[in-house]
């Protein structure tokens, strides 16, 4: 018998399906759980009332992130209801027998940052966590989804999940992307393209060989913003780029046990013919750095862009949905992005806070100065990653040249700690969310990539840093 | 946890036509540090709702006078997109809605709803464009019948729009179910499962 070609996100699903339910939704096993302080303390409350235990406490893997400060960390914290959170999940990583990487652990960090650099993230693997940016890791292979807190509960007493089959597209990136353009430019460019639905209700698996020529971590960031674009995940085959980033870390398959992994591995990727329910392509040749401009990630231009006209568009919607974010953002159509003068800048976040995203805003950073008036933080995306880039002098760079180096959190991606900007404050972020308030009520952000936010840190305004003399790798 | 069913629900209804409220504008991330999935409700949509000194913003939709006591919610596409937060869903119900009318949701908000009694309902773009005319015509009189069990939103005034829902997620909100107690029924299944994979790696 001949099977129908399968695609990779169908293949990851198959094999995880426990049992089909009578209404149409499958109960799905989850291999890798990860856990954080802002919404698991209800979850575990509630296993708690319901006399539950953690079913199975080897597959879930807890961090602090969201809340935790990211400059002095002696105790206590200067935040009291903070440190009521990250106290619960310690008393609940306890009680139920969960493995935490706490403050003081060398590998905190955040979470779907750690999950990859400590090999817990694996191909064909399915990964849950309660928060939105779980995608991150379907960079592997690996079918990767946010849920809710009751789901987080759900997780946690049956290692299960109930869902329904989503939906496939295939973004396909062809083309070869100019220096100076980096995986960041290519997810914003698709999100511009699709909107901020336009991946509702589907699985993206990102295919082409713009895809393949990117490194493990710019797959991250990829697939990281698959959520920006409504997707329910993002997915990249496993291949030689893959196996070469996980061969040796941690938590990663030794000895026997990797050659027999990576030949399952190698299973994955979708077959030849295999059928998605929509396809879009991007020829990326024509992608320059991207910026936002506006109070959505798909509210999105190239960096010669100007702001737009709200009488432009369409829709009475969107004529509309244009006008206020122009207003939140003190924006006026026509002004030219380049030369719009910042406050701040923000370098970090799951998006782009791993050490390849440090070093290529270093390379921008490397013998000058920050801009008068602008405040610049790098967060390292976890202490592992903070190690690395002193090692190899990073944080000496920043510092030189007035970035502040600060320990590894979510921090100013959305501000839920002390990291946060002032109203009116404009910043230049590569977190993934230009929501009105996100980085702070009132602040105004514009997303870009981490050479783009440097060059605007030193500049003082935004810049297209492809006009400077800059190495880029 | 067990919820009360979701199977027909008449009230009020109040509207906020705006495409991709995201749930960061439902519950601003300064109010997630509770360790209860109460208290939500007084910062639902908070900087919307607040200027900055703290004092209501009456140009607000949800701060009209016609608009309190509203029970039904009338909102703009792809409603609750961005962060899984539960706490969104959280605020809402505690506010008092018992269903959003919307021509889309995100995926995990949608999830959410279901697993808090809340009921998503997804209706064509020109449907809800009407109900936003006639809840404005209301001047807080407007109300509508939710009915999950007919799958059917109707008015006083001859509106009815059929929709559809996920049947999973449609029979936990009619029947209030406690999902995880369900899935823990499967346990030998999914004892299986783990056994039949060995190692459980896939």
């Amino acid at each position: 018998m001949t099977r129908a070609p399968r695609t990779l996100f169908d293949k990851v699903w198959d094999a995880h399906v426990v049992h089909r339910l009578p209404e149409g939704p499958a109960l799905l096993y989850v291999d890798l759980h990860l856990v954080h302080e802002v919404t698991s303390p209800q979850a575990f409350d509630g296993l708690r009332r319901a006399g539950r235990k953690v079913r199975r406490p080897e597959r879930t893997v807890a961090t602090v992130d969201h809340n935790v400060p990211t400059g002095d960390r002696s105790l206590p914290l200067d935040d009291p209801i903070a440190a009521t959170q990250l106290d619960a999940l310690a008393v609940n990583a306890r009680a139920f027998g969960v493995e935490l990487f706490d403050l003081a652990s060398p590998q905190q960090g955040i979470v779907h940052v750690i999950g990859p650099e400590l090999g817990l993230t694996q191909p064909g693997m399915v990964v849950v966590c309660g928060d939105s940016h779980t995608s991150t890791h379907g960079a592997f292979g690996a079918f990767a989804l946010g849920i809710g807190t009751s789901e987080v509960e759900h997780v946690l007493a049956t290692q299960c999940l109930v869902m329904s089959k989503p939906l496939t597209m295939e973004a396909r990136f062809t083309g070869r992307r100019s220096p100076g353009v980096t995986a960041k430019d290519l997810i914003l460019a698709l999100i511009g393209r699709i909107g901020t639905a336009g991946a509702t209700g589907h699985v993206l698996e990102y295919t082409g060989e713009a895809i393949g020529a990117l490194s493990m971590e710019e797959r991250m960031t990829v697939c990281n913003m698959s959520i920006e674009a409504g997707a329910r995940a993002g997915m990249i085959a496993p291949d030689e780029t893959t196996f070469t980033y996980l061969e040796g870390r941690p938590r990663a398959p030794h000895n026997r046990d990797w050659g027999r992994s990576v030949a399952a591995w190698r299973q994955l990727a979708s077959d030849p013919g295999a059928k998605y329910d929509r396809r879009v392509d991007l020829d990326v040749t024509a992608v320059g750095p991207q910026v936002t401009w506006g109070t959505s990630p798909g509210m999105v231009t190239d960096i010669k862009g100007y702001v737009p006209n709200p009488a432009d568009f369409p829709t009475a919607e969107e004529r509309q949905a244009v006008e206020r974010a122009l207003a939140y953002m003190a924006l006026t159509p026509g002004t030219p992005l380049a030369g719009l003068p910042i406050e701040r800048v923000f370098v970090g976040s799951c998006t782009n806070g791993r050490i390849e995203d440090l070093r290529e805003a270093a390379q921008v950073a490397r013998g000058r100065r920050v801009a008068d008036g602008v405040r610049a933080m790098v967060v390292p995306g976890s202490q592992r990653v903070k190690a690395q880039g002193e090692r190899e002098g990073l944080d000496r760079i920043f510092q030189e040249a007035g970035f502040e180096w600060r320990n590894a959190g979510c921090s100013l991606c959305l501000g839920m700690n002390a990291d946060v900007l002032r109203r009116g404050e404009r910043c230049a972020s590569t977190s993934n969310r230009n929501f009105e308030g996100r980085q702070g009520a009132g602040g105004r952000t514009h997303l870009m990539s981490p050479a783009m936010a440097a060059a605007a840190a030193v500049a003082g305004r935004l810049v297209d840093v492809r006009e400077w003399e800059v190495e880029f790798a | 946890m067990s919820l009360t069913p979701f199977v027909r629900h008449v009230g009020k209804c109040a509207a906020l036509p705006r495409a991709n409220v995201d749930t960061d504008q439902i519950i601003p991330k300064q109010f997630l540090k509770r360790v209860e999935r109460t208290g939500f409700g007084p910062a639902l949509f908070h900087d919307w709702r607040f200027r900055p000194d703290g004092s209501a913003n009456p140009d607000f939709e949800l701060n009209q006078p016609e608009a309190a006591g509203a029970t039904i919610l009338i909102a703009g596409a792809n409603f609750g997109c961005g962060s899984s937060r539960e706490h969104a869903v959280w605020a809402l119900a505690e506010y008092g809605f018992r269903a959003i009318l919307a021509p889309s949701f995100a995926d995990i908000f949608g999830a959410n709803c279901g697993q808090n009694g809340v009921a998503p309902v997804r209706l064509s773009g020109d449907t809800i464009d009407e109900l936003v005319r006639r809840c404005r015509a209301g001047h807080g009189a407007y109300r509508v019948s939710v009915d999950l069990e007919a799958q059917r939103v109707t008015d006083d005034a001859g509106l009815v729009a059929g929709f559809t829902m996920d049947p999973y997620r449609r029979e936990m909100l009619l029947r209030g179910l406690d999902q995880i107690g369900l899935t823990l029924l499967e346990e030998p299944r999914i004892a299986a499962f783990e056994g039949g994979r060995g190692g459980g790696r896939a």
